[in-house]
């Protein structure tokens, strides 16, 4: 079972542990900064930050086990071919080759220790094998001419959210990509395939299915059974059986289908959890009721789950980072764009809210 | 030679004291600056060189207006400031 809860907020880096019968912020880090991303590697116990300074640019930080935290190299992009401007479809505005957020970190398998990936803003996937000490731009998804019809989303540019690692083999991976489909390679980035399946609902007549126009919102994987993998869209929420190659929908749940968040039961390929918002255009709970939803069934049926959440003009927002499971399948985190931390002991049946006081939360993770 | 100094607020995150460069130009002293501290750069300029957004330049009082080419030269005393923008939040 995770000791602790790392909690990325717009205003720093925060650690939340077990304390008696509940839970306290026990630690601070980085107080003021903007913390994007947060991974502890299980590997080797170092902790990684992302920071967003802003006017001073994206950086990364290490922590590692026992020790204190120090500046590393940050995803960088290399320089662009002589000429070649990428533009943004939606927007027409240039694609900079400059990370502009460092968005998501994922560890490597153990059998590639050092390995870890980076997913950006605009879009960029990295990969480092020195735990952070040097980056590289995967250049087989960077240079895929189906890039180029990647479209910002909430952010101006495209952005690369999910990493979802193949548990059983070294050399695969999904990426989820906002918007810009699901993608995955089976042979260590040489080659990547779309995602198909997934629907936009809001693309013109005949476009809907269009495999690299889909906002996937984000990724989670069944660690148990890994060919099972849910996916929060825009549009709604998706379940694939086969790695992410093919994806079902799932219609008709209470009280939404939308939302950011997903998170997979790590052993029990029927469950996971979902934070919904009422809808694209009205991001806030459904009649400021917080909730989780929850499916035992494969996304057959889905029940709602309030215990000790506000009931009453509750107008959180839960990020697409900002839920997890720990290894248990029992322990549930989120945290809200209002500042809330909620823990769950019991997968999800009942929540006790940590804080109400933190900044707006972008990401959660459980940790050793 | 010309004098770089940065803005208070940066040096909470990476050491950037003021120093003295030998240089023609504002870029070139800055160059210079990152040759000597080269976890600054970082700060102060993308991967592809470009002055980020939000950091201005100001030699002797005056912003730089090129702020990608910095050809502009600075003489034996000059002193080089560079600040960020604020905002809320």
């Amino acid at each position: 079972m995770s000791q602790s809860l790392l909690v990325g907020t717009r205003k720093g880096l925060f650690t939340i542990a077990a304390s008696g019968d509940g839970y306290d912020v026990v630690a601070a880090a980085h107080v003021g900064v903007p913390v994007t991303a947060v991974l502890q590697d299980p590997r080797d116990a170092s902790t990684y930050a992302a920071l967003d300074h802003g006017h001073f640019g994206t950086k990364l930080h290490r922590r590692d086990a026992d020790g204190d935290w120090v500046e590393i190299a940050s995803p960088e992009y290399p320089a662009p071919p002589e000429g070649q401007v990428d533009m943004e479809p939606f927007r027409q505005i240039p694609i900079p080759w400059a990370t502009k957020l460092l968005w998501t970190l994922e560890a490597g398998p153990a059998e590639r220790p050092g390995r870890l990936w980076a997913g950006t803003i605009p879009g960029g996937l990295f990969v480092s094998d020195d735990r952070g000490d040097s980056w590289s731009l995967v250049r087989s998804l960077w240079d895929d001419p189906r890039r180029k019809e990647w479209t910002g989303g909430g952010y101006d540019y495209p952005g690369l959210h999910s990493v979802s690692p193949d548990p059983r083999s070294p050399g695969s991976l999904l990426v989820g990509v906002s918007t810009g489909g699901v993608w995955r390679t089976d042979d260590d980035t040489a080659t990547w395939a779309l995602g198909t399946g997934l629907r936009n609902e809001y693309m013109p007549p005949g476009q809907e299915y269009e495999p690299v126009g889909q906002d996937a919102h984000r990724l989670a994987r069944c660690g148990a059974e890994p060919d099972v993998v849910w996916c929060q869209h825009h549009n709604g929420m998706f379940r694939s059986v086969d790695g992410g190659a093919t994806w079902s929908e799932i219609t008709d749940v209470a009280p939404s289908v939308f939302g950011f968040a997903v998170a997979a039961h790590p052993h029990d390929p029927l469950t996971a959890w979902f934070v919904p918002a009422e809808k694209d255009e009205m991001r806030v709970p459904v009649d400021g009721r917080m909730v989780v939803t929850r499916t035992r069934d494969g996304g057959a049926s889905f029940e709602t789950l309030s215990r000790g959440l506000p009931q009453e003009h509750a107008y959180h927002l839960v990020y697409r980072h900002a839920l997890d499971v720990d290894d248990t399948g029992d322990r549930l985190a989120m945290g809200s764009t209002t500042g809330s931390v909620w823990v769950s002991d019991d997968a999800g049946d009942a929540w006790t809210r940590v804080s109400a006081e933190l900044p707006p939360v972008a990401c959660v993770r459980w940790a050793g | 030679m010309a004098t770089v100094h940065f803005t208070k607020n940066l040096d909470r995150h990476v050491a950037c004291p003021p120093e003295r460069v030998d240089a023609a130009t504002a870029h070139e002293a800055l160059d210079a600056y990152f040759t000597l501290h080269p976890g600054v750069r970082g700060y102060i300029v993308d991967e592809q060189g470009v002055l980020r957004t939000h950091v201005n330049v100001f030699v002797d009082g005056t912003q730089v207006a090129d702020r990608s080419v910095m050809d502009g030269p600075v003489g034996d005393r000059s002193e080089i400031y560079v600040m960020q923008a604020l905002s809320g939040g």
